[in-house]
């Protein structure tokens, strides 16, 4: 018997002497998709960073084809056929997206001189596969969180591999992009590629893998031909009990309106958009990428320009600034969880409490240590944060409990109206469960959630009441038992428009 | 050596590796000459430091929000200018000398408030680089006081002026006291308040910082006035010193001084993370340097060189624990 692509023996990596690999055996295999999947912190994005060169293992072995190998840098592993598609984006934001795609690789003609012409036709080659509505020439820096999602895995294809790596790589996709990338992966795995697909979505992971592993702090507690696994079983072996109901029973806001838009317009962006949000009402916005979700909770956080009427609670709250949005009440979890949302640097309590700073001032403008690291203690609690202190840099937390941390930063203002952009991107299921329901208890409470996600399961399980956008423009609203998939969908992509309640 | 090299790796990051470096070098200049660690030596020492020392506090502000303000030494010799004519313009007025040398004083806080305040308004709202902006600035600031001065010197008509620049209450020379009440004052604001967290969240990543709430033009631009009225007080206090203010050389190379304090301290050049009492240790550290090469002997002209090589070694260090 041929030996596998890569086998680990007895992998181990220890932080600071925690231990968050503890002696992995496993392989992969050529003409594969593994799937890894494993909660927030178990070690799956470490395991993956170590088959790519990022990190040097504390202890075990990797063997490549039945010999030792050892990964002095990722641009070792990456000659060694290893590519990654990173959980968090690796992009050099001044680089245009073809310089970014070839970054380190470039491709060269008469020996030294760039080859621009190759590369600009390779990348618009991969990003029409991918059916990225993406220039090979456009900046990194003007792109959507989706669309540098995109780029990565553009990034990762560009060469050959006989390992490649997706750690996360759909949580900013709709499905139309899915779709695209899963066939891509299937012609890859047909070419007797090896792929690692790391996901939460464990529908997707049994629509594509072909084997699974569960790590759970560390330890691999399960492995399986995808056939013998079922999602609500990957979901039980990861946290270790069974999850049932993962969306909270939904309720009919009656409330007062709390959130009015109308006409709202921002040149380049989005067109005419009105809506309004009831009190306790969860509202949904769907749409493909691009369509202009974002900058709606973009213009009303006063982060772009707009022209329009924006009201809340019956009184004018078109704002200027974040600052002044904050004190209208205004709360936004951003898409882009590095790019605007997190600041790597700094710990987990000074990370939370960065946007309601002021209400841990005890003097006018010194800060309440105690309050500020007692209330950052109830957020981790709640939300079951990982991490080995409050003080941790954030850069130390896996992507999932960076996440939440993020979470809470948003909510800890007490928002009226809570805009959430992908809030569970690249949590666990047990803490998804958790961040619906704490949406829920909040709506429930009174605020007004405005709830922008591309994972349609998740805007359907939500929300009573969804707006489907499509080119900047409103295009549809459901409501009820209308809120169902199909209906989205056909809205989404243009096959069908009006109104449906 | 190598063994330094790994304790220091050792330590606790930022926080005490600037310290522990200053602790070597003073042991190493005490086996080398037995005069380092006299009481009077040792004054001297943190007297020299403290007029780039104070203007170091200020420009930890300002690297930390993610900035550099290079105009430091010609806003000095600026605001020493001004300070002098104001001193010698109302004495001779017929003010009394006490009231005259306020006036000075207040004369320059406010000129630096004031060009610190330019420098970042241009930053700010202009949206023009630091970097352009203050080397912009410190072309300006030189030549006004060469004009002023006929590039020569303006010597204060007051001798109070000159006594208190000598002063030294509790036998601590008065520059002395003044930066470390700053150091303190600043170093509260930077750790405890929110204007500090502000500066550092700006300097990490001033998108988050914007989709935080936070204002981040006032953030940055309340940095360099910090560093202004820094400029103020230092330049009046060396003005005092020397009783006259010299129009092309004071201030010569002050800002070259204060961001190697600030670097030597272990504030990131990428901004974000700092502290002000690790400059107040790389502004001494510099001293220590120069105090240590002088009593040993060697060339005034080769000073620079080690000045270099240990800026150079301050960020190799940090590089390593990264
Ligand atoms: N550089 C680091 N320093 C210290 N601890 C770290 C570091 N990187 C990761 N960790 C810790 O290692 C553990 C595993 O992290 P990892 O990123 O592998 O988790 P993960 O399984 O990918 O989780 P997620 O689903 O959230 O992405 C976490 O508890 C994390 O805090
Ligand atoms: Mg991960």
């Amino acid at each position: 018997m041929t030996p596998p692509l890569f086998r680990v023996r007895r992998l181990r990596k220890e932080f600071a002497g925690n231990a968050v690999l503890r002696d992995v055996d496993a392989e992969i295999r050529r003409g594969e998709i593994l799937g890894l999947i494993g909660e927030n912190g178990a070690g799956k994005s470490t395991f993956m960073k170590i088959l790519s060169g990022i990190y040097e293992p504390t202890s075990g072995t990797l063997e490549l084809e039945g010999r030792p190998i050892a990964f002095d840098s990722p641009s070792d592993a990456r000659r060694a056929g290893v590519s990654i598609v990173p959980q968090e984006f690796n992009l050099a934001k001044d680089l245009s997206v073809e310089e970014n795609v070839f970054l380190g690789a470039e491709l060269l003609k008469l020996r030294r001189v760039l080859d621009r012409t190759g590369m600009r036709v390779r990348t618009a080659q991969l990003l029409a596969e991918l059916g990225a509505n993406v220039s090979p020439q456009d900046r990194i820096e003007g792109l959507s969180a989706a669309q540098k999602q995109l780029v990565e895995v553009c990034k990762a294809l560009a060469f050959d591999a006989s390992l490649l790596i997706l750690d996360e790589p759909t949580t900013m996709l709709t499905r139309r992009e899915i779709d695209r990338l899963f066939a891509l992966m299937r012609s890859l795995k047909a070419r007797g590629m090896a792929l690692v697909y790391v996901s939460h979505k464990l529908a997707e992971v049994k629509a594509i893998c072909d084997r699974v592993m569960v790590l759970k702090d560390g330890e691999l507690v399960r492995e399986a031909p995808i056939a013998e696994i079922e999602p609500p079983e990957m979901a039980r072996c990861m946290v270790g009990r069974e999850l049932r109901e993962i969306f909270p029973p939904k309720r009919k806001a009656v409330g007062p309106v709390v959130l009015e838009v109308r006409g709202l317009s921002s040149p380049g962006a989005f067109t005419d958009v009105s809506f309004t949000v009831r009190e306790g009402e969860i509202l949904g916005f769907a749409g493909l990428v691009g369509a202009g979700r974002t900058q709606i909770a973009e213009a009303l956080m006063g982060l772009r320009p707009s022209s329009g009427v924006v009201r809340v609670g019956g009184k004018e709250a078109r704002a200027r600034d974040a600052k002044q949005a904050v004190r209208q009440g205004f709360g936004y979890l951003s898409e882009d969880r590095q790019g605007s949302g997190i600041l790597t640097g700094f710990g987990i309590a000074e990370n939370m409490t960065l946007v309601s700073l002021r209400d841990y001032a005890s003097l006018p403008f010194v800060i309440d240590r105690d309050k500020e690291v007692a209330k950052a203690r109830t957020w981790r609690d709640r939300f079951g944060i990982k991490a080995s202190n409050l003080a941790a840099p954030l850069e130390s937390l896996s992507g999932g409990n960076q996440q939440k941390v993020f979470l809470a930063k948003t909510l800890d203002p007490g928002p009226r109206v809570v805009m959430v952009d992908e809030p569970t991107r690249g949590v666990d299921v047990a803490a998804k469960q958790e961040i619906y329901r704490f949406l829920a208890e909040l709506a429930a409470k009174g605020a007004a959630v405005v709830l922008i996600s591309s994972e349609l399961e998740e805007i359907i399980g939500m929300c009573d009441r969804v707006v489907v956008m499509r080119e900047g423009r409103i295009v549809g609203e459901l409501e009820g038992n209308h809120v169902e998939e199909r209906e989205i969908m056909y809205m989404a992509t243009g096959l069908r428009t009006g109104a449906n309640a | 050596m190598n063994a330094a090299l790994s304790f220091l790796q050792r330590v606790d990051k930022e926080r005490y590796a600037a310290f522990v470096a200053l602790a070597i070098l003073t042991v190493v200049s005490a086996l080398l000459s037995p005069f380092f660690l006299q009481w009077q030596n040792l004054l001297n020492i943190i007297r020299q430091v403290s007029y780039t020392g104070i203007i170091a506090l200020g420009m930890t502000f300002v690297i930390v929000s993610g900035g550099i303000d290079l105009s430091v030494g010609s806003m000095a010799a600026f605001v020493g200018c001004l300070a002098i004519l104001v001193l010698n313009g109302s004495f001779e007025a017929g003010w009394p000398e006490g009231t005259a040398v306020a006036a000075a004083v207040a004369c320059a806080m406010f000129a630096g408030l004031a060009c610190g305040l330019a420098n970042g308004l241009l930053v700010t709202k202009g949206k023009i680089a630091p970097f352009i902006v203050t080397l912009g600035t410190m072309a300006l600031f030189r030549s006004l006081s060469l004009y002023m001065a006929n590039a020569g010197e303006f010597r204060s008509a007051s001798s109070l002026f000159g006594e208190l620049g000598s002063s030294a209450p509790l036998g601590i020379p008065l520059p002395a006291f003044i930066l470390v009440g700053l150091a303190a004052a600043l170093a509260f604001i930077f750790g405890r308040t929110r204007y500090g967290r502000y500066t550092r969240a700006v300097g990490s990543n001033s998108r988050v910082a914007l989709y935080s709430a936070i204002d981040v033009d006032t953030t940055r631009l309340a940095a360099y006035t910090v560093t202004g009225a820094m400029v103020g007080v230092s330049s009046v206090l060396i003005s005092m010193r020397f009783n006259s203010v010299g129009s092309s050389t004071l201030g010569v190379n002050y800002e070259l001084d204060a961001i190697a304090a600030v670097i030597i301290g272990g504030t990131s050049m990428s901004g974000g993370r700092g502290t002000v009492w690790g400059t107040v240790v790389g502004a001494i550290t510099l001293g220590v340097i120069n105090n240590m090469l002088n009593m040993v002997g060697i060339s005034p002209y080769l000073q620079g060189t080690v000045k270099g090589l240990v800026i150079i070694g301050a960020v190799f260090i940090q590089r390593q624990r990264q």
